[in-house]
């Protein structure tokens, strides 16, 4: 086993390509170092992303946030521009572990380790945040919705890293939100969660909407029938009932030591509706 | 394994030491440093009981490997008193008994302690969400609060 | 020297007050040593190999690889401990547990261990132990274990207890039965009868701390063994027998206890450790993950539990019945029969019966946890009390009081009691501010009792007046909460000296005789007790000593506030000796003063406990919330309130936790889901209100201070209590423990509104 710190995104895509065996990036290590404890994972290399400065900076662009992949989500927390404008994101991101665990882990580990109940990734998902990509062959950019494609995996090929997230500049009227259910008040994992994002035009109609679901199906769901129903509606109660009954619709949950199947649905259903309705108070709807 | 050589600053002195890369800050600062104050509760960051500051930041020490403190300010709870003068918070949980066997206790103090400086005035809410991240299996958490709630009280004057 | 440990009328100067405790300062600056905070030269690392199946045979085990790995420096499995219990059962079954036999009984069972020069030697040797099994069904279910037909755990298991014995084995190892009356005539009489089925699923203590320990064999055999335990003593005795050493020649050393709840009364890697270093000729630091601390140590009963109760139109309870059935683990055990004995002892009935049953399940042995068996119990009767009450029309408060237990009523497990506070618990409840506090939409108050016997037992204690006249007291029972401060007060108060004289200490199994463990509520009630009698043993020296120093007969003297006073007028020229004073002249009146106390603490005075909760349940989840908890419960006297009070806090908290989100999780294949702190949902700190006390003091009449344990009956009545609220919140009568939110959830939409679904 080794670890590394390089000092460049170059290097690191680098020193991964060359790695023989298996190879893990560092960044808070909040899920690592606990599938290491566990004997899940024995890496022959770590890379830590820490020393490479870009990636512990959240900038703001002429197109909105770059949030670097080191950023703790504890920072995001503490930036007041991006809560102002993505506060469903960071309030996603601020559920992630305990306070102890905030001051490491990252929105870009929580979304490579690929769980189906990651809390930031259906925030993220319905904020329509992307993914730059740097690997091997260059960089691209791809939406965060298309980084896990089943628990535990990733589309990422190897010597690829997330080195950050994109998020845009916000339309006036906008707002987001986000609800996990957990069975205690805090150090859950979310049995089931929901993120929404809107935009209203002027009379408070909803314009556009993205409706993202957690720990419903193998890899975080982005239900367009749900964002279908809340565009051209005021969130009059009769499109809530709607909502709810879609997004319980759309789960495909499992049962397991969190819930059940039928809790899944039902609590899906009940978490859109709310989520909903705080993000149209936050753009300003009434 | 070939060790890596670390340089750090624990509690406000310089120290060097050699660590494995898979080995924990939690598992240096107890089996190298013999500093012990820091417990292993779980391992996998779910009970705090291993909680230490880096760089002003919270982290359960069980969660950052040993390599990563090279050139960091650690403080533990060993660095909490000042020579033989307790820190506000330690004087307050001994006054509450907010401690019964204790082994979450160095933990709950550099939490609180994190806590209180980012938020010198907190409510009661914001001093249970804030110590969430540490287990006590003992108390039912009153008198911990109460503690803590006291000793702001008396840190700010 | 005789002791009498009757309650005498007395006022109390140091008793009752607050002072930080001695041990505080190195727990506040992580100085204090816990268990796996104690290393030796030439340690070794420790590592035990787990069994990953429910229930399986171990046809073979090969441990040449692991042997040939460079820094492996010894290997053990059963074949390192042989058999050396002798026929006896108990001991038999502590053994197998500590490294499986014949067959691996649950997940998590060991199955083998090695020493290796550091950690990650010893898991790669672990990797290279290979195991044959011959994988066999399992069960984990406690009602699917007892039916007939279930796989079988051990087929040399017959019920015990019934009245013709089976011919057939089973998983249930026994029936045991209590009460009197005839129950058949009471129901007979009864206007309104409640008959429900309940469950709760099996819970762990939680203890923060891990089981660790440092053990050492050297070469003439003698041993050391550091570890974090509630019973040195007994740790010792255990160790020894299985290992074929005499007790003597093992020093327990219990370190600083990292919380323990009854989890730690039993050995479980200490034997392995002691075997390890044997074989490797050098000392072996074993300390558990937490991960084999859910899977192998630890837990509670999961129960399954019928209760019938009924009642005549006034109020009158006129019959009562339960059958209860508690998984053991794979080991027979006799958790059943304290639930049965538990279960109706705060109610005062002419007819009254409970039958228990100990069930064997693929899950780990069963160990105490707070109070233990007694939980389950309240849940199902205070549950079904509660219900009753509705359907008689009285206020559930009214209607305890109409049927409690009191002085000279006979408990349904037999004995009559003395004075109890179950009566004035509930008065107290009853007039309570919090029972009158406005409840919102969706919000419910519950209240319940809880009853636990309390333990004594043998005790030592040695109390030494050092020259300075500082008093070192020296006890055997392990200090989990406290008790050092309480202990210490109990010596200042007898012997009339300042709290701040005395320093209390646990000492280790070579420095002081037998004591039995830490459970039971008893480490205060009966080392209080020893430390009573000791310091009476020291007052009869200090008295000679005067004495002597007087030149006057030691009949003369007296002792009062810390001094020695000579009585009468003739001596009226002589000035008070203070203990100080006598202690500064010890060297030359007979050497060192000390007293010295051995006894069996019998009387522990049972307890009550009457706790009332309010509850939100948010009906579109299931998610319930604790908004306030009271907790009203009789300590006899309480030695150092603060410390009783964090007693009656925790237990409720633990119960809090019991009754809503904690359980074990085990899969089809017998394999448990949840060991971590994760998925095993204890209260965080933000789960809890404050939780609000109120002592009781009803002296127990077998103590001289009037003390009872505080320990235990705080963690009895959350689960009923909790379960009463939500259906007073919701309507919907819960059965199942934890009342997680997928399981409210689903009553909600099975029972809508209904208080008999």
């Amino acid at each position: 086993m080794r670890y590394i710190r390089p000092l460049t995104i170059e290097d690191a895509v680098g020193q991964l390509v060359g790695a023989s065996g298996t190879a893990a990036i560092l960044a808070g290590g909040s899920d690592l170092l606990v599938r290491m404890k566990g004997g899940f994972v024995e890496p022959d290399l770590i890379v830590d992303i820490k020393a490479i400065a870009p990636l512990s900076e959240i900038r703001e662009t002429a197109e909105g946030f770059s949030i670097g992949a080191a950023v703790p989500c504890a920072v995001l927390g503490e930036n007041k521009v991006l809560k102002k404008a993505w506060p469903g994101v960071v309030e996603a991101a601020k559920l992630i572990g305990s306070k102890q665990v905030q001051g490491r882990c990252t929105i870009v580990g929580n979304l490579c380790n690929a769980s189906p109940a990651a809390d930031s990734v259906p925030a993220l998902v319905a904020a329509g945040a992307r993914a730059v990509v740097a690997g091997p062959t260059g960089k691209r950019t791809i939406a965060v919705e298309n980084v896990p494609t089943a628990p535990g995996r990733t589309s990422l090929a190897k010597g690829e890293i997330i080195e950050a997230i994109l998020l845009d500049n916000r339309a006036p009227r906008s707002g987001d939100a986000y609800l996990r259910f957990i069975p205690r008040t805090e150090m859950d994992i979310a049995v089931v969660s929901a993120g929404v994002n809107l935009t209203l035009d002027e009379t408070g109609v909803i314009r556009t909407a993205r409706v993202a679901l957690g720990a419903a199906a193998p890899t975080v769901l982005l239900v367009e029938e749900a964002a279908e129903v809340l565009v051209g509606s005021k969130l009059d109660e009769a499109t809530l009932e709607r909502l709810a009954k879609i997004c319980a619709g759309a789960c495909r949950p499992i049962d397991d030591k969190r819930g059940t199947i039928e809790f899944r649905r039902k609590v899906a259903g009940v978490l859109a509706r709310r989520v909903a309705a705080t993000a149209y108070e936050r753009a300003g709807g009434k | 394994m070939a060790g890596i050589a670390v340089s750090t600053t624990i509690n406000g002195d310089a120290v060097e030491y050699l660590c494995q890369p898979d080995e924990t800050l939690l598992d240096v600062l107890r089996d190298r440093l013999g500093l012990t104050g820091a417990k292993e509760g779980c391992g996998t960051g779910d009970c705090g009981a291993c909680s230490v500051i880096v760089d002003d930041r919270l982290v359960c020490s069980c969660l950052v490997l040993g390599a990563e403190a090279e050139g960091r300010r650690v403080e533990t709870i060993e660095g909490m008193a000042h020579g033989d003068t307790l820190h506000p918070l330690q004087q307050k949980f001994l006054e509450h008994a907010a401690l019964q066997c204790g082994i979450c206790t160095p933990g709950f103090l550099i939490a609180a302690k994190d806590l209180l400086a980012k938020n010198p005035d907190p409510t009661e809410e914001e001093i249970r969400f804030g110590l969430a991240g540490n287990l006590c299996r003992c108390t039912g958490y009153d008198k911990i609060v109460r503690a803590v709630q006291d000793a702001a009280s008396v840190m700010r004057g | 020297m005789n002791f009498d440990p009757r309650l005498t009328n007395r006022s109390f100067s140091a008793v009752g007050t607050r002072p930080i405790r001695p041990d505080g300062i190195d727990k506040v600056t992580g100085r204090a040593r816990y268990g796996a905070d104690f290393n030796m030269a030439g340690q070794l690392v420790g590592r035990v190999l787990r069994s990953p199946h429910a229930h399986a045979v171990i046809r073979g085990i090969d441990t040449s690889k692991a042997e040939a790995l460079p820094g492996v420096k010894a290997v053990i499995t059963a074949a390192d401990l042989p058999d050396l219990t002798g026929g006896d059962s108990a001991l038999y079954d502590i053994l197998d547990n500590c490294m499986a036999r014949r067959k691996a009984l649950y997940d998590g069972h060991a199955v083998a261990a090695v020493a290796a020069i550091d950690a990650r030697t010893a898991r790669q040797a672990l990797k290279l132990i290979s195991v044959d099994y011959e994988v066999l069904p399992h069960v984990t279910d406690v009602d699917e274990a007892f039916r007939h037909g279930a796989p079988l755990i051990d087929d040399a298991i017959f019920t015990e207890g019934l009245v013709e014995k089976p011919v057939k084995p089973s998983n249930v190892v026994k029936r045991t039965q209590f009460g009197h009356g005839d129950v058949h005539k009471g129901f007979g009489e009864a206007d309104f009868i409640v008959e429900r089925s309940f469950r709760t699923e099996q819970t762990h203590q939680g203890y923060i701390e891990p089981h660790a320990c440092v053990a050492s064999v050297s070469a003439d055999g003698m041993a050391e063994l550091w570890v974090c335990t509630q019973g040195p003593f007994v740790y010792r005795q255990h160790c020894a027998q299985l290992l074929g050493m005499e007790a003597s020649k093992l020093r327990v050393t219990s370190s600083e206890i990292g919380g323990g709840f009854g989890g730690k009364t039993h050995v479980w890697a200490e034997p392995v450790a002691l075997a390890l270093s044997r074989k490797a000729g050098r000392p072996v630091k074993l300390v558990m993950t937490r991960d084999e601390v859910f899977r192998a140590s630890g837990p509670t009963s999961a129960t399954s539990i019928d209760v019938r109760i009924g009642a005549r139109k006034d109020g009158t309870i006129t019959a009562a019945e339960a059958t209860l059935r508690y998984s053991c683990g794979p080991y027979a055990g006799g958790w059943a029969e304290v639930g049965a004995m538990t279960a109706f002892a705060c109610y005062r009935l002419d007819n009254v019966r409970t039958v228990g049953f100990e069930v064997l399940v693929n899950r780990p042995k069963t160990a105490a946890y707070r109070a233990p068996s007694a939980p389950m119990a309240a849940f199902a009767v205070e549950s079904s009390i509660d219900e009753l009450a509705g359907k008689v029309g009285m206020d559930a408060v009214d209607f305890r009081i109409k049927n409690a237990a009191q002085e000279g009523t006979r408990a349904s497990y037999g004995p009559v009691y003395g004075p109890i506070g179950i009566g004035p618990t509930l008065e107290a409840v009853k007039n309570h501010p919090h029972m009158q506090a406005p409840l919102k939409k969706n919000q419910g108050r519950g209240m319940a009792c809880g009853f636990w016997f309390n333990f004594g037992g043998q005790t030592c204690v040695d109390l030494n007046i050092g020259m300075d006249g500082s008093v070192s007291l020296a006890v055997g029972t392990v200090d989990v909460g406290g008790s050092r401060a309480s202990l210490s007060l109990v010596a200042a108060e007898e012997l009339g000296i300042d709290y701040g004289q005395v320093k209390a200490i646990v000492a280790d199994t070579s420095s002081l005789g037998y004591n039995d463990m830490t459970d039971g509520s008893r480490g205060t009630f009966s080392s209080s007790m020893a430390t009573i009698s000791a310091a009476r043993n020291a007052i009869l020296i200090l008295r000679e000593r005067a004495a002597q120093m007087w030149d006057i007969p030691a009949d003369d003297v007296v002792w009062e506030k810390g001094h020695a006073l000579a009585r009468g007028e003739k001596y009226g020229n002589l000035s008070p000796l203070s203990l100080k004073e006598i202690a500064a002249q010890s060297g030359t009146t007979g050497g060192p003063i000390a007293g010295h106390s051995e006894l069996v603490a019998d009387g522990a005075g049972v307890s009550f406990a009457t706790h009332i909760c309010d509850i939100e349940v948010d009906p579109e989840t299931g998610a319930t919330r604790v908004l306030r908890y009271t907790v009203v419960q009789d300590a006899g006297k309480a030695v150092h309130p603060t410390y009783v009070e964090g007693q009656y806090q925790g237990g409720a908290a633990q119960g809090i936790g019991w009754a809503l989100n904690e359980e074990y999780i085990y899969g089809k294949d017998g394999r448990l889901q949840n060991a971590g702190f994760l998925d095993y949902r204890i209260p965080v700190c933000s789960d809890l209100p404050m939780i609000d006390t109120q002592i009781l003091e009803i002296p127990n009449p077998n103590h001289p201070y009037g003390v009872r344990g505080v320990g235990e009956t705080s963690i009895v009545p959350p689960l009923a209590a909790i379960a009463n609220a939500v259906s007073n919140a919701v309507g919907v009568r819960m059965t199942h423990i934890p009342m997680s939110p997928p399981r409210i959830l689903a009553a909600l939409e099975a029972g809508a509104g209904k208080h008999d679904a």
